[in-house]
């Protein structure tokens, strides 16, 4: 694998493989020394032109495990504020000598770019671009739910017949775009809800069902994972739905809806949440919800995606 | 393609049990022992000698664990991508007396890899190598405590080993290509 840039170039044995490499991690994390020494020598920018917390700092903490140098780039207070472009500034780094790129961009689109630029030679993965994708939240939902429902066993296996509900602001969503594509290839049905102001146009092109009433919706599909979307305000530029506490009731996983859900069904949110609003505190901290799992596993998938994309030979220098 | 069988079932089942006994006799009995399987084919090997040793020693039953060693390896740039396996280590390490095992010791990095992904893991006592089959070629001053059979080779000829468990036969076989 050369880069990681989207779930949708994954093919199925490939994501099989990151999420088996990705359990072996999860047993390193809980051990006294977290600490592999795969890729010594190497080191890795995070290039982080958007603002992230948690993400950064598991890039960050799965770099660090797996024994790279790590340099933390963040585009505020950078020269990148001065109006540098993209390419000057990864040049710039480049210079310096890097291994490898992790890169959170707004536009869609801009790790794609980088990757098949010729201003640098070295894998990118993707840290979540514009509205486009966040492949290792994919990966790391998906990880989290064959854990949840396959327990020790889950090596090998793939997501046949679960079924998925994501829910909220599809349209802004690259972590939904992720995740459709990869449960699709896993082999999970997934339905999407949302108010029509917040479903992509594009939507009958997808391998989804889709619907708007989510009360229907679950009762109908009765889906073994709810996932719970973020309202990204920092996105909303125009008015999407009326009124904060509408979408809360219409859309949001409110403590009724939660209790009417079979007791086995996994609720989901990449975070960070806002409670009240797309998920009510009962969900967030009921057993059913893996919101901490996601963080705890995010480092392992994310330590599984950067062991892939930056050893191995034959793959790595297959560029251009 | 000439394929010659080097040991039979039998012979590998003679073999295995030595090596039980000379363990055995090292260590004067089965405290503090832990076998510890070099993925695949070692993880298997170790749970035959645990076996065996749970005959000869009746009533005793020695741990047995897996000790995955690819992300310590030295080669990862030169190989494709190698998967992982897991690692399982049922015991503390801290004062135990480990012997790792492997199926072919040929030019020692595993065993170099394998003694590092023990570090992380705890402090054994003693560390000590059983392998199936020592086929020479050493690259690292690495040499096995206990072997099932020493087999001369060419760099260019391969060793392969078979398993019931895994391949429906037990057999070591020198292929030597064309």
């Amino acid at each position: 694998m050369k880069n990681l840039l989207s779930t949708r170039d994954l093919t199925r044995d490939q994501a099989i493989t990151l999420l088996d490499i990705a359990e072996d991690m999860a047993d390193v994390n809980e051990r006294e020394v977290k600490k592999l020494p795969a890729l010594r020598g190497k080191t890795i920018v995070n290039l982080f032109f958007e603002d992230s917390t948690r993400t950064r700092i598991s890039f960050e903490a799965a770099e660090k495990r797996l024994s790279a140098d790590v340099i933390n780039f963040a585009a505020k207070g950078s020269s990148v504020s001065k109006g540098e472009s993209l390419k000057d500034t990864v040049q710039t780094l480049a210079a310096m000598g890097i291994d490898g790129v992790v890169i959170r961009h707004g536009a869609s689109g801009a790790p794609f770019v980088l990757a098949h630029s010729d201003w640098i030679d070295v894998p990118v993965i993707n840290a979540g671009d514009g509205t486009n994708e966040h492949p290792t939240q994919a990966l790391l939902d998906a990880f989290t739910m064959r854990r949840r429902i396959h327990g020790p066993a889950s090596r090998g296996k793939d997501l046949s017949g679960v079924k998925v509900t994501i829910v909220g602001d599809i349209l802004h969503s690259r972590v939904a775009r992720s995740n459709v594509w990869l449960l699709n290839t896993l082999g999970a049905q997934v339905q999407l809800v949302a108010p029509p102001t917040l479903m992509p146009s594009a939507i009958a092109g997808w391998p989804v069902e889709f619907a708007y009433d989510l009360d229907i919706a679950l009762a109908s599909f009765k889906p073994d994972v709810v996932m719970m979307l973020r309202i990204q305000t920092e996105r909303m530029k125009a008015a999407y739905f009326p009124h904060e506490r509408e979408y809360a009731n219409q859309w949001g996983l409110t403590a009724t809806r939660f209790a009417a859900l079979p007791t086995q069904t996994l609720v989901m949110h990449p975070g960070p949440m806002n409670r009240g609003l797309e998920i009510s505190s009962v969900a967030a901290d009921s057993p059913q919800s893996t919101v901490l799992e996601q963080v705890a596993n995010g480092v392992s998938v994310r330590m599984a995606a950067l062991y892939m994309v930056l050893t191995g030979q034959g793959e790595v220098t297959d560029v251009h | 393609m000439t394929v010659r069988t080097v040991l039979q079932a039998t012979d590998m089942q003679r073999a295995l049990t030595r090596i039980a006994h000379e363990i055995l006799e090292s260590n004067r009995g089965v405290q503090d022992l832990v076998l510890l399987g070099i993925p695949t084919r070692g993880v298997t090997l170790a749970h035959r000698l645990a076996d065996i040793l749970s005959t000869i020693v009746p009533g005793t039953r020695v741990p047995v664990g897996s000790l995955d060693v690819t992300m310590y390896r030295d080669d990862l740039d030169q190989q494709p991508t190698r998967t992982t396996s897991p690692t399982d280590v049922p015991v503390s390490l801290d004062g135990a007396t480990v012997v790792l095992v492997d199926d072919v010791l040929y030019s020692g990095r595993t065993v170099r890899a394998a003694l590092d992904a023990l570090t992380d893991l705890g402090r054994p006592n003693i560390v000590r190598l059983a392998v199936l089959a020592d086929r020479g070629h050493r690259e690292l001053p690495i040499r096995a405590d206990f072997v099932g059979k020493n087999l001369p080779s060419a760099h260019d000829e391969r060793i392969n080993v078979h398993l019931v468990e895994h391949d429906g036969v037990d057999l070591v076989e020198i292929d030597s290509g064309e």
